[in-house]
């Protein structure tokens, strides 16, 4: 079963060295208690360098050289929605869930809300809006369950999304956003696509800290009210 | 010459980042909008002008493919870097709030594809 959908990615090697990547990462954690994985153990603290966000975001500009053009074009608009929507879904069943826990404050709720956009856009609001440091560690969690997940989701779901051409792989960064796992996602799924998911997951961040604590606090403040 | 190659992209990476952070400070937000995004749009341009124009050598062209080339590694590094622990030891909200929202994006991926006609295409560039 496994093996048979290990077999339909396009390059399962970095699907696999992801993962066990993350497994490396969670064991750093116990080990250390600390909050950069493999790289709180002094002997391994290069990970942080190899893999923080300079290198990421200059191969993933590098990655640009393949990309067309053209099919950036055409996708344009469709990455453009997708990137509304995606802040909006993921704020909408955030702050869903908040809501569902019990919390009744508007201040928890959009910052819960944008913590389930990514970890960057949830303690943002919860810094912008003054929410309790419990608040914003949960947000800043639930944003790394979301990274996490996508990384792992992504390959195995990629044949039921359709996730193969370059259209569907806007519409994928811009819906899901969070750099990390699209970044990670579509490596394991097919290194092609990444270009055109990272090329629109990029302006999500920077577009979730500007709509979450200015026009959706507002909207659940006045559903609070 | 291949360094050329990585200066063209050093050179769009950089001004791609100062594009975010001009955006991100005329909008008044704590944070970087959309720079590695300008980036890749600027190489894109670039690098097709001078394509055009025959000045971009394939020696040069390897200059920055090689750094195309070093991304999965550097994801590899990335993913042993993540904060697993914390996203596990959040509690069950913020594993709520991190699975469900996911899982309701991605179910609106082949919606949003069939809506803008996404198509399979075949590997021509």
């Amino acid at each position: 079963m496994a093996g048979q959908a290990l077999y339909r990615w396009t390059d399962p090697g970095s699907a696999i060295a992801i993962f066990f990547g993350l497994v490396l990462a969670y064991l750093g954690g116990r080990i250390t208690g600390g909050k950069k994985g493999i790289a709180d153990i002094p002997g391994l603290s290069g990970f942080s360098l190899m893999g923080g966000a300079m290198f990421r975001d200059f191969t993933i500009v590098a990655t640009a050289m393949g990309a067309s053009l053209v099919k950036i074009r055409q996708a344009g608009l469709a990455g453009a929605i997708a990137l509304l929507l995606g802040i909006l879904v993921a704020f909408i069943f955030g702050a869903g869930v908040a809501i569902a826990m019990g919390y009744r404050d508007a201040v928890s709720i959009t910052t819960i809300g944008g913590g389930a956009c990514t970890f960057i856009i949830g303690p943002v609001t919860g810094g912008a809006l003054g929410a309790s440091s419990e608040v914003i560690t949960i947000s800043i969690a639930a944003g790394l369950v979301k990274s996490i997940l996508v990384t792992i989701a992504t390959p195995m779901v990629a044949q039921y999304i359709g996730l193969n051409n370059s259209k569907t792989a806007m519409i994928y960064g811009g819906l899901i956003g969070t750099t990390s796992g699209v970044a990670a996602g579509l490596a394991a799924t097919d290194p092609k696509l990444v270009p055109y998911g990272a090329l629109t997951a990029t302006f999500y961040t920077g577009l979730g800290c500007l709509l979450c604590p200015s026009i959706l606090y507002l909207l659940v403040g006045w559903i609070y009210s | 010459m291949l360094i050329y190659g990585v200066a063209v992209l050093a050179g769009c990476y950089l001004l791609g980042q100062l594009t975010g952070e001009i955006l991100g400070r005329l909008l008044h937000i704590d944070a970087n909008v959309g720079g590695v995004g300008f980036a890749m749009l600027f190489l894109i341009l670039i690098s097709h002008w001078m394509q055009e124009r025959k000045l971009f050598t394939t020696d040069m062209e390897q200059g920055a493919l090689f750094w195309s080339k070093m991304y999965i590694p550097v994801i590899v590094a990335m993913s042993a870097i993540q904060n697993v622990q914390g996203a596990l030891s959040g509690g069950l909200v913020a594993i709520l709030a991190g699975v469900i929202p996911t899982a309701a994006a991605f179910l609106m991926i082949p919606l949003l594809a069939k809506l803008f006609h996404a198509h399979p295409e075949t590997t021509t560039p």
